[in-house]
C-alpha cells in the first residue's frame, strides 16, 4: 500500500481528489445550514408550516443521491456531468436534516432570556441573531456534525455520473483492479469525516465560551 | 428535457421484457428485502442482547457511528474486487450496511424502555427472560423499526449504486443511460428509484403503525408527545 504513494501520478490523484471531496462536501453543509435556519425559524413560528417543511424534509431525505443528482439537472436545467448538481443535492439533504434541530434548538432558548432581551430594546432580527441564535448552538451542534458525516460520505456517489472527489479512487480503482487504491480512498473518507468532526466540536466550543465558565444556564 | 422523459416513461417497450422497469424494479426489491431480512436476523438479536445485559455498548455506538461514514461506493466495489463479480459480493455489502442501524435502533430501543415498568416488571417477580419478552421488547418496536426504516432507505440507495459492480436492478437503467448519455433514460430510473424509496418507507412507516402495541401508542399521546 506504501507503494501506491510512490508513483508522483497517484499523489497527484489522491490529493486532487481529495480537495474536491472537501470543497464539494463543505461547501453545501454551509450553505445547507444557511437554508436550514430560515425554514426552522418559520417551522418555530409558524404552526401551519410545520407539518408542510417537516414532510418536505423528510420526503427529500428519503430520495436517493444518485436518483437526485441525475434529476435536479432535469428540474434545474444544469449541466449533467457539472459539480453544480452535486453541491444542490447535498445543500438540500443538509437543509432537510437540519429543519427540525433548529426549530427544536430555537424553542430550547429559555422564553426569559428572550424576553429579557425584548426588555433591554433588542429588535427582533438582533435578537435572533445575537441572542437566541448562539444559545441554540449546543442543540444544532449535534445535527451539523451528522449532516457533515453524510455529507462526506455521498460524495463519493458522485464519482457515478463524473464528478470529482474520493469517489474517483473506488471507480479508478475497480477499473483498474486496483483494491489498494480503494482501501486508501476509504480511509482517506473516513479520516476527513473524523477531522471534520473535530473542527466542528472545536467550533462549537469556541461559540459557546459560556458553556465553559460554569454559570448555570437553568 | 421533461417531455422527452414523459416520453421514455410511457413508451410499453421500456416497461416490459427482462430488462425493462417492472423486472429491474422487482429484482431491486428482492436485492432490498433480503438484504434487511438477513441483516435484521443478525442485528435484531444482537441488538437485543446487547441492550438488555449492557454488554459491549460501546462497540454498537462506535461501529455505528463509523458506519456513518463509510462511503458505499468504495464498500461494494472493495467487496467485488476482493471476492469477485457477480451478485453474492455486492448482496453481501448491501447487508453489512443495513446492519448498524437496526443494531443501534434495537439496542437503543431496549435500553430506553422506561425503567419504572422494567422495575415494576422485577418487582411482580418476572424472570429476565420474561422482562424482555414481555416489557423491554414490545416498548423498544418504535425504535427497532425506525433502525429497519433509515436501513432500507439505505440499501435502496445503496443497491442503485451497485449496479457499478454488475448488480442488476434499476440502477442498472440509470447507468446504462449514462453510458449512451440518454438523459431520458437515466431520470427515467432515477424517478422510479426515488418513488420506490419513498413507497417502500411509506409501507414500513405503516407496519410500524399496525405492529406497536396500542397500550404504548396510547401511553405516547396521553404523555403529550407528538
Amino acid at each position: 500500500m506504501i507503494d501506491f504513494f510512490d508513483s508522483p501520478s497517484n499523489r497527484e490523484l489522491v490529493l486532487s481528489q481529495l480537495g474536491e471531496h472537501i470543497y464539494l462536501a463543505l461547501l453545501p453543509l454551509l450553505l445547507g445550514v444557511l437554508v436550514a435556519l430560515p425554514l426552522g425559524r418559520l417551522a418555530q413560528q409558524v404552526r401551519w408550516s410545520r407539518g408542510v417543511l417537516q414532510g418536505g424534509a423528510n420526503i427529500l431525505y428519503t430520495i436517493p443521491s444518485l436518483a437526485l443528482f441525475v434529476l435536479i439537472p432535469g428540474l434545474l436545467g444544469t449541466p449533467l456531468l457539472s459539480s453544480i448538481n452535486v453541491i444542490i443535492a447535498l445543500t438540500l439533504y443538509t437543509a432537510a436534516l437540519l429543519v427540525r434541530p433548529v426549530r427544536d434548538a430555537l424553542d430550547s432558548v429559555p422564553a426569559n432570556v428572550v424576553a429579557a432581551a425584548t426588555a433591554m430594546g433588542y429588535r427582533p432580527g438582533r435578537r435572533w441573531l445575537t441572542v437566541e441564535l448562539p444559545l441554540a448552538v449546543p442543540v444544532l451542534a449535534a445535527a451539523v456534525r451528522v449532516a457533515s458525516v453524510s455529507n462526506i460520505s455521498l460524495v463519493s456517489v458522485g464519482a457515478l455520473v463524473g464528478i470529482g472527489g474520493l469517489g474517483r479512487l473506488f471507480t479508478d480503482g475497480f477499473q483498474r483492479d486496483y483494491p489498494e487504491q480503494i482501501v486508501i480512498g476509504i480511509a482517506l473518507t473516513l479520516l476527513l469525516a473524523l477531522v471534520v468532526d473535530l473542527l466542528l466540536v472545536a467550533l462549537w466550543r469556541v461559540s459557546t465560551p459560556w458553556a465553559r465558565a460554569g454559570v448555570s444556564r437553568a | 428535457m421533461i417531455g422527452e422523459l414523459i416520453t421514455w416513461l410511457t413508451d410499453p417497450a421500456h416497461w416490459t421484457g427482462p430488462s425493462g422497469i417492472l423486472a429491474q424494479t422487482l429484482l431491486h426489491l428482492y436485492y432490498c428485502v433480503f438484504s434487511v431480512v438477513v441483516a435484521s436476523a443478525v442485528a435484531v438479536p444482537l441488538g437485543v442482547y446487547i441492550g438488555h445485559t449492557g454488554r459491549g455498548a460501546v462497540f454498537v455506538v462506535g461501529i455505528s457511528n463509523a458506519m456513518r461514514a463509510l462511503p458505499t461506493l468504495g464498500l461494494v466495489t472493495l467487496l467485488v474486487l476482493w471476492f469477485g463479480l457477480g451478485t453474492g459480493p455486492a448482496l453481501a455489502g448491501l447487508v453489512i450496511l443495513a446492519i448498524p442501524a437496526i443494531l443501534s435502533g434495537t439496542y437503543a430501543g431496549i435500553r430506553n424502555a422506561p425503567a419504572d415498568a422494567v422495575d415494576a416488571a422485577k418487582g411482580m417477580g418476572m424472570t429476565s427472560a420474561q422482562r424482555l419478552w414481555q416489557v423491554e421488547l414490545p416498548t423498544a418496536l418504535p425504535l427497532v423499526f425506525g433502525g429497519v426504516r433509515s436501513a432500507m432507505l439505505q440499501v435502496v440507495a445503496t443497491a442503485a449504486v451497485a449496479a457499478y459492480v454488475g448488480l442488476g436492478g434499476l440502477g442498472r437503467i440509470l447507468l446504462d443511460g449514462l453510458k449512451i448519455s440518454d438523459y431520458a433514460q437515466m431520470a427515467s430510473a432515477a424517478i422510479v428509484i426515488a418513488v420506490l424509496a419513498v413507497l417502500l418507507d411509506l409501507v414500513l412507516a405503516g407496519a410500524t403503525r399496525l405492529l406497536v402495541p396500542r397500550g404504548l401508542v396510547l401511553a405516547a399521546r396521553r404523555g403529550g408527545k407528538d
